[in-house]
């Protein structure tokens, strides 16, 4: 007979290593029955790592997994799922050009013959979502939903499959703070129901919310597993990133200067040549970071797009340094005075074919020094790059390296660098943390408060609010291409800018 | 020349023509719905109109009447056995789907040639004697107007295709096999995820794409050339790869695309029994059917959208 | 498993590859009853074992150049010119034309008018592949395609009927050019024994020169580049995309005309109807693949394969094999160079980087060729 075990899961030594270096190094996780476990750590320290292991998705190097007490070896998503362990991933894993109802039954389909049964799957879902309540129009198009909706579409999806081992990967990246109180009452209720949890995390608040026990990991060891509420978050903190942080950035007095970008009445389409920005207007000043608070795709990319010249305004004006930019080309926006740091820096921010010295010489390689009458200069190139180099602590081998060859930390300093080096009176950062480890946010936002103090104008826009509140001179809330509001970071709250991003409140509204 | 004749003409002859480009297309829409972009359609239909023809001329006597329909599986087979080419370098090891497709371009007039050479000495076959010819379908022809011009004289293969259309249509959107092939063009990694063996399912697109475009190739040739030489198949590949888009991967658009094309094809075969268009000099009806596809695709191409990884290689890492 | 730095694998892809190519040829023989060794013995002592068969062999690869720079700056780019036929086409018709329009106008004049003019319809006929892919965002590989069949029956209908037929034999040849706009060298000439060697090879080594020169030294080179390699990150840094795209795809015909400008003034001398695509342009596209766009890798492939498909003559004569098998062993090296991601697996190269990067489980592959060979291109309005 097995021993009866409350462990479902375990973990023991587990080993990954891809071509010399090692993204779980001994680990050792148990969940048990009905608890919500959670994965603590910083990005890349090995968490998707181990959990892709668990579902099948990689082989670990060595080491060994249990199942309710049994030796498994899960060697394809197939095991993983026939032993009940399903995965929502970070990057939601759907079909954007099919239903619902598809997206939730591939894979395991309900088939009279070859042939789709979906009146049938329709009903074991609709049944499904409703015992758990998830609410959703199954014949909808994936592409048409909301992410919030994509997310119950992928629980859905691993319910579907029988999984009563459930794994979260950064779930709440991409919701508002509204959503990520249902989802954890969601989450609560599958524990409830007998289900067992991991809750992948860097975020300190959600496990102290969602929680029962959270395991650390760091540089891809395990630091030490702790009931939740017997562990501090500034000890949590310390175990994940290996040293003291501190939380709390000071940002020193600064005195708004002159206008630098003035945004009027913008009106701004999407792809689709549907209305994606509808009628912005603010202003940024001199010595001022503006930060601009949202629900990924309520217009960001598109205003974003617009004042750099990337896409066509509609209507309305963007006015930088006091000249009429509106629909001028891009090299033109950039050269009045306009640094970009892009949200996604691997396909716009930089070459990844390309060598470094190339890639710091991307906004400035058609004028002199670096280029003259049309002929490059590539020693003078070179000699820009190891000045950037030096001068932003690029962590490289050579300049020569290919940009693909560098960490994602490092690359983003490198567009950073190149990006400062233009001098800009205005700066825009796209999202300029996301997928970076503590050291590297640090840094990050070091520096753009220390072009703030040497009075720059800069516009933030993130979808972490932490980030936002803790950087910003003002915040405006982005919702469905208009201003919902516009606030002071110490005089609201996560609270009402989660309200502001829903639309829940219009512009003029009093705080209280 | 009355209205029905005329008719009667320009549509068995658009049938003629569209056969081939309606099964190729076909073929066409499944490896590009799985993810594999296989622009080497052109030389799979080479090869499959070199095999039919071979085989017809050698077998014509064994089978008779049926030896064109038995031709046109063996051209089927040898386009799949051809296509094998092109599914392992782009599934198994990651080649560029286009230079891919290009090698088989490159490759099957030459081997045709080539074998055409070892077996009869010289550079082009004789002319087959059991070829498709007209067909005329008992009962729908004897309808008024319709049945002469659409089901009397017609082509037995198109109407074929056309049936293989809805059929994988059907196999497309409604089961099984169609939702997980699609799911694998649309985004690899999450089908892998739900437990769907993306190679397989990328190798039944090629595979397919590989019996369609032989079958086409050896419809084209024992229906419309007669023979095979180097020159036997010049663009009709790559029309049905327009079609393709023009049809949005749909294996019905792709049909509807594909009439389209064999239409613009057969005005320069018929342009000159024809009143209004036997005034025309005769380059603007051999250019016809080149320009309208480029025209299609400049009026047509942004507002379809391809498969979300069309084109984009899946490497499964452990 | 073998290790070796990462520039001898480099090298060591297309050399395999060729290997392997031959090795298929090989094989197919052996199936068909040939003998492989006589054929490939007699193809290297017809190409190589005289003057005249040295002279032809230079002479062919001339064109080949040509072709194989237009398609790399268009592949640098991020395009797959396929139609590099109706180009090089275009350029071989119009400059024989012109030089049997004016057959007295001095050789300083007509030589250099002749050659532009060709260049000018090389480049319009890539143009317009250029042209509808900016603004419309329509695929090239079938527009370039489609041009090539455009292009060879709009030949055809010019010469039939449009040409005076004073400046032709019959409705199929034209007239043999004059000597002021032909490209023949008489002292070239005797000195490889009577081929057809002319000055198109010093025109390919300038044209050598001048694509190494554009794609490392000017900032258009390097703009075509990014734009070839990330059309996302190069639009950001405000570059151009339609003016590039265009620009490219003008040069690479420029290119591709030129290679039929000498096949005109210098093999033929006399324009005559063409019933398939040009094979230096085909040739063109292997040449730039096996050459993997670099100077040197043109200049050694457009060599070997001239070597083949002019010892590919001698070996039918002599040996009685099928000249299609020069063209199968051309294809099958292309093949081997496509797949040489499993070649690369043979050898494991000595990493210097100590940089570490998340294997990434969807590759960011190719679009159709579209936007480049690694780059993961939108939805919207691709193939």
């Amino acid at each position: 007979m097995e021993k009866e075990t409350k462990n479902i899961i375990e973990m023991r030594h587990i080993v990954k290593d891809f071509n010399g270096f090692k993204a779980n190094n001994n680990i050792n996780l148990t969940l048990q029955k009905g608890e919500i476990l959670a994965l603590l750590g910083e990005n890349g320290a090995g968490k998707s790592t181990l959990m892709r292991i668990l579902s099948g998705l990689l082989e670990p190097t060595a080491g060994e997994i249990y199942v309710r007490g049994k030796k498994v070896d899960i060697k394809d998503p197939t095991v993983a799922k026939n032993l009940g362990i399903g995965m929502v991933h970070q990057h939601f894993m759907l079909m954007e050009s099919f239903t619902v109802l598809e997206n939730i039954i591939l894979g395991h389909e309900s088939t009279k013959g070859p042939i789709l049964d979906l009146k049938k799957a329709a009903k074991q879902v609709s049944a499904l979502a409703k015992r758990y309540g998830l609410t959703l129009d199954l014949n909808a198009r994936v592409a048409d939903i909301t992410v919030a909706q994509q997310q119950k579409v992928e629980i859905l999806k691993v319910l579907y499959r029988g999984a009563d081992i459930l794994i979260f990967d950064e779930p709440t990246a991409v919701l508002t703070p509204q959503e990520v109180t249902e989802f954890i009452k969601i989450l609560k209720g599958l524990a409830k129901e007998g289900k067992s949890i991991i809750l992948i995390t860097h975020k300190l608040e959600e496990i102290k919310e969602a929680a029962d026990r959270v395991i650390v990991i760091r540089a891809g060891k395990s630091v030490g597993t702790f009931d939740v509420a017997a562990v501090s978050d500034d000890r949590l903190a310390e175990l994940m990133v290996g040293r003291h942080v501190n939380m709390t950035l000071t940002k020193p007095q600064v005195k708004a200067g002159k206008e630098i970008l003035n945004v009027k009445d913008l009106h701004v389409k999407d792809n689709r040549g549907i209305m994606a920005v509808k009628g912005l207007s603010f202003a940024i000043h001199a010595g001022e970071i503006l930060g601009l608070a949202g629900i990924d795709g309520n217009g960001q990319d598109e205003l974003v797009e617009a004042i750099t010249g990337l896409r066509h305004v509609t209507s309305g004006s963007v006015i930088i340094n006091n000249k009429d930019m509106t629909n001028q080309k891009v090299r033109k926006i950039t050269e009045a005075g306009v640094a970009h740091i892009p949200a996604d820096r691997q396909k716009y921010g930089l070459i990844l074919q390309f060598p470094l010295a190339d890639n710091l010489a991307l906004q400035t390689y058609y004028r002199p020094p670096l280029s003259k009458h049309a002929i490059i200069n590539h020693k003078a190139i070179h000699e820009h790059a190891e000045k950037l180099i030096k001068q932003f602590d690029i962590r490289t081998t050579s300049a020569t390296l290919l940009a693909s060859d560098l960490s994602g930390g490092n690359q983003q300093k490198a567009i950073i660098a190149r990006e400062l080096d233009l001098k800009s009176d205005l700066i825009i950062a796209f999202q300029p943390t996301r997928g970076l480890d503590v050291g590297a946010i640090e840094y990050i936002h070091k520096q753009l408060l220390a072009q703030r103090s040497a009075g720059k104008a800069i516009l933030l826009i993130s979808y972490e609010l932490d980030e936002i509140m803790q950087l910003s001179d003002r915040i405006v809330v982005l919702h469905d291409g208009q201003a919902s509001g516009e606030v002071k970071p110490e005089e609201t709250s996560n609270k009402e800018l989660g309200l502001l991003m829903t639309g829940a409140k219009t512009e003029g509204t009093n705080h209280d | 020349m009355n209205i029905v004749t005329t008719l009667a003409l320009i549509v068995s002859s658009t049938f003629v023509y569209s056969a081939p480009l309606i099964l190729t297309a076909l073929g066409g829409v499944y490896s590009e719905n799985s993810g594999i972009v296989n622009i080497g359609l052109e030389g799979i239909m080479t090869m499959g109109a070199f095999s039919s023809i071979v085989f017809n001329l050698t077998f014509a006597s064994t089978f008779g009447k049926a030896t064109p329909w038995i031709g046109a599986l063996v051209g089927g087979i040898c386009g799949l056995t051809f296509s094998l080419l092109h599914a392992v370098a782009t599934i198994n090891f990651h080649a560029n789907h286009v230079i891919s497709g290009t090698v088989l371009n490159l490759m099957a007039p030459p081997l045709g040639v080539f074998l055409i050479k070892a077996i009869y000495d010289k550079g082009q076959t004789e002319n087959i004697t059991q070829n498709f010819g007209y067909f005329t379908i008992p009962g729908l022809a004897n309808i008024p107007i319709i049945g002469p011009i659409f089901f009397k004289n017609t082509s037995a293969p198109a109407w074929c295709a056309i049936l293989i259309s809805i059929l994988l249509w059907w196999v497309l959107y409604k089961t099984r096999f169609g939702l997980r092939l699609r799911s694998c063009g649309e985004n690899p990694q999450a089908a892998d995820t739900m437990g769907i063996h993306v190679y397989a399912m990328r190798y039944a697109g090629v595979l397919i794409s590989g019996f369609m475009g032989g079958l086409g190739g050896a419809v084209f040739a024992e229906a419309i050339s007669g023979n095979f030489s180097v020159s036997t198949i010049v663009g009709q590949g790559f029309m049905a790869l327009a079609a393709v888009i023009f049809g949005k991967w749909n294996p019905l658009g792709a049909m509807w695309a594909s009439l389209f094309f064999g239409f613009a094809q057969s005005l320069s075969i018929i342009g000159n029994q024809l009143p209004l268009i036997s005034k025309i000099p005769s380059v603007y009806m051999q250019i016809a059917p080149y320009v309208i596809t480029v025209v299609v695709l400049v009026l047509f191409f942004g507002k379809s959208v391809a498969p979300a990884a069309d084109g984009v290689n899946y490497i499964k890492s452990k | 498993m073998i290790k070796v730095s990462p520039k001898i694998k480099r090298i060591l892809v297309p050399i395999i590859s060729i290997i392997a190519g031959f090795l298929v040829g090989a094989i197919i023989m052996l199936i068909w009853n040939y003998n492989p060794i006589q054929a490939y013995s007699s193809m290297f002592a017809s190409a190589l074992g005289n003057m005249n068969g040295i002279g032809e062999t230079i002479r062919e690869a001339s064109p080949l150049i040509f072709t194989a720079i237009g398609f790399a700056i268009a592949s640098k780019a991020g395009f797959f010119n396929i139609g590099l036929p109706g180009q090089a086409q275009a350029g071989w018709l119009t400059s024989i034309w012109i030089v049997l329009a004016y057959p007295n106008m001095p050789k300083i004049i007509l030589l250099p008018l002749a050659i532009i003019v060709g260049t000018i319809a090389g480049a319009l006929v890539a143009g317009v592949a250029g042209y509808l892919r900016a603004q419309f965002g329509t695929n090239e590989v079938i527009t370039t395609i489609m041009l090539n069949y455009i292009v060879l029956y709009t030949c055809q209908y010019l010469m039939q009927q449009v040409m005076s037929p004073n400046l032709r034999i019959d409705t199929d040849t034209t007239k043999n050019i004059s000597s002021n706009g032909s490209l023949k060298i008489n002292w070239l000439t005797n000195m490889f024994g009577g081929s057809r060697i002319n000055a198109g090879i010093f025109l390919a080594l300038v044209a050598i020169i001048i694509y190494w020169f554009l794609m490392k030294k000017t900032t258009m080179g390097f703009e075509i580049k990014s734009v070839g390699a990330n059309p996302f990150a190069s639009r950001y840094a405000g570059m151009s995309s339609k003016k590039n795209i265009i620009l490219s795809m003008l040069l690479s015909g420029s290119f591709a005309g030129l290679g039929g400008v000498v096949q005109g003034l210098g093999t033929y001398q006399n324009y005559f109807t063409q019933t398939t695509s040009l094979d230096i342009g085909w040739d063109g596209l292997s040449v730039a693949l096996l050459g993997g766009s670099t100077t040197i890798g043109i200049l050694l492939a457009a060599i070997l394969f001239s070597i083949l498909k002019i010892g590919g003559l001698g070996m039918q004569t002599i040996a009685g094999i099928p000249y299609e098998i020069v063209s199968i062993v051309i294809a099958a090296i292309i093949f081997f160079v496509a797949i040489s991601y499993v070649i690369g697996l043979l050898f494991k190269t000595k990493d210097k980087k100590n940089n570490y990067q998340q294997p990434q489980r969807k590759e960011r592959g190719p679009n159709n060729g579209i936007d480049g060979s690694n780059i993961e291109v939108g939805k919207k309005g691709q193939i």
